[in-house]
């Protein structure tokens, strides 16, 4: 097993933070990965991304071209990695922030309203997390219970009050790709 | 000191911090310049709480002086920057060599020439290998490909810079600085070295010592270069290193180091699925070159393939190495392109037909 995962959304929107929790949560099972961040010019309300390997073999190499899964948070993404899925490959779309027709018929599509569930909750809940949360409930590519170890261990002592709203997210996107296979 | 036990993930440069902490550096200079400010950002929250020396340096010039100083008194002591900021400490580097001071230099390359751009690099190869500053000299350079690595031969860098009385240059380039990756952090596996013999350490009961640069009578200079070039040949001898993969029987061996070279590797199973025999041959240590190992390899293969980001520097010493054993090819790209999967298969692809129609004449 060896899945490349690009996340990309806004600065701000937590896209570093889903990856660096998926790699976390992959070392917590003893497999391989890799994290990088695109480094640039990143701010508040630009363009930010990441790329990630999650595999049981040593990580060749760290650098995603054509990925197995893309997560896009905001219409930008939707627009710069859309033909960067591979054949066969998992399309996680915010369909709160992206409002247009899919191009492909060869990838699958994971729509979520990610923006607009976590305003229908009445406590904070995060983006970037329910994202992951939806993801790992789709594929079984990591355990549920590893990621809230994993948040455990990222979660530093002057955030520790959001920790319970994190896991709160993670449980939401599991949630929705459950109800929504039922139907 | 950190001792995980385990695997824990890791930034590269904050991996490289932690194994400078554990390899004893009791001090860090540093002006900040992306991609590798977060190795003095992790100084500077390290080293002051462990009663060592972190300085916010105002220049490069000023780190590799304040590196000068504190390599004089026997002190483990490391600078690092990127590309632009390792050409301001040339000068530097060249009277360290001369002079015999150690010290430890972690480049983090980035897109040039010039200030160029902040993407991930393998420009400063002729920059490191063969140096920007005067004189016959060498430079000890290491070049890690995993962020395992980087903290491996961060613990060497410290121990061959004081065994050797040289700089050591630590060369990774902008993926290894900013990618995360499970590392164990081990104890710090090799021996202290005694500098009491040449050390700057007061003259209180000893005559004075003088670490210069400066060798003005006549011959003197020749024969401290010849001294130092018998340092060098030592060195190639006991710390020449380098990996092969899958090299036994390839037809084409890609040559790499870094991040290129793990690129690389992905390219080289995929070949060998499609039953296409390629192999990896990646220096470890950039100087000394493994010059006569690729010999040995290239004389198997049909095909050398030389794949960097940059337009061909280790080029030149893998055509010194081959010697006409095998063609050489060069797949390359500048300015902060990342090389991808893709591009290397590619390139083994048109290896493969060249060969099949019977090679370059």
């Amino acid at each position: 097993m060896d899945r490349s995962i690009i996340i990309s959304g806004f600065g701000g929107q937590g896209v570093l933070f889903a990856g660096s929790l998926l790699c976390h949560a992959a070392v917590i099972e003893g497999l391989h990965t890799t994290w990088i961040p695109s480094y640039g010019a990143e701010m508040r309300g630009g363009a930010a991304n990441c790329s990630v390997h999650i595999s049981d073999d040593e990580v060749s190499s760290p650098i995603v071209n054509m990925s197995d899964v893309v997560f896009a948070l905001n219409l930008l993404s939707e627009q710069k990695f859309e033909h960067r899925v591979k054949p066969g490959g998992l399309f996680l779309i915010n369909t709160s922030l992206v409002k247009i027709e899919p191009q492909r018929d060869d990838i699958e599509y994971l729509n979520i309203p990610l923006n607009d569930i976590a305003s229908e909750k009445n406590h904070p809940a995060f983006i970037n997390v329910m994202a992951v949360g939806a993801y790992v409930q789709k594929t079984g590519i990591l355990k549920l219970e590893s990621l809230k170890l994993a948040l455990e261990e990222l979660t530093t002592e002057k955030r520790r009050h959001l920790l319970p709203y994190n896991i709160a997210s993670l449980d939401y996107g599991a949630e929705f790709v459950k109800n929504s296979m039922k139907v | 000191m950190l001792e995980t036990g385990r695997k824990v993930l890791f930034k590269g440069n904050e991996a490289i911090a932690q194994a400078a902490v554990n390899a004893g550096c009791m001090c860090y200079f540093g002006y900040p310049i992306t991609p590798q400010s977060e190795i003095g950002e992790y100084m500077s929250a390290k080293l002051p709480e462990m009663g060592r020396t972190f300085i916010p340096a105002e220049s490069e010039l000023a780190s590799i002086s304040m590196l000068i100083g504190a390599g004089t008194t026997g002190t483990k002591a490391m600078t690092s920057s990127s590309s632009c900021g390792i050409a301001l400490m040339q000068e530097g580097l060249s009277a360290m060599v001369c002079a015999e001071v150690p010290g430890v230099i972690v480049s983090v390359m980035r897109g040039g020439p010039g200030l160029g751009n902040i993407a991930p690099a393998q420009g400063d190869y002729f920059q490191a290998v063969k140096g920007g500053g005067n004189g016959d000299y060498k430079v000890i350079v290491l070049a890690p490909s995993t962020v395992q690595e980087s903290v491996d031969l961060t613990y060497r860098a410290f121990y061959l810079a004081l065994k050797y009385r040289n700089p050591v240059i630590l060369l990774a380039d902008g993926i290894l600085g900013q990618m995360m990756e499970p590392v164990e952090f081990k104890k710090y596996p090799y021996e202290d070295v005694d500098t009491s013999s040449w050390a700057l350490s007061g003259a209180k009961n000893r005559e004075p010592r003088f670490l210069v640069s400066l060798h003005m009578l006549d011959g003197e200079m020749e024969a401290i270069t010849r001294r130092l070039f018998k340092k060098y040949d030592e060195i190639a001898k006991n710390e020449t290193t380098y990996e092969e993969y899958m090299t036994e029987d390839a037809d084409i061996v890609i040559t790499a180091f870094g991040t290129v070279a793990r690129v690389a590797k992905a390219a080289v199973k995929r070949a060998r699925q499609n039953g296409i025999k390629a192999g990896l041959f990646r220096p470890v240590t950039l100087f000394p070159f493994p010059d006569k190992a690729l010999h040995e390899t290239a004389k198997r293969a049909k095909i050398v393939l030389d794949v960097e980001m940059n337009m061909g520097q280790m080029l030149l010493d893998v055509r010194s190495a081959v010697f006409g054993a095998a063609p050489v090819e060069f797949f390359g790209k500048p300015g902060g392109a990342l090389i991808t999967f893709e591009d290397i298969y590619d390139a083994i692809m048109k290896a493969d037909k060249e060969i099949a129609q019977g090679g370059r004449v």
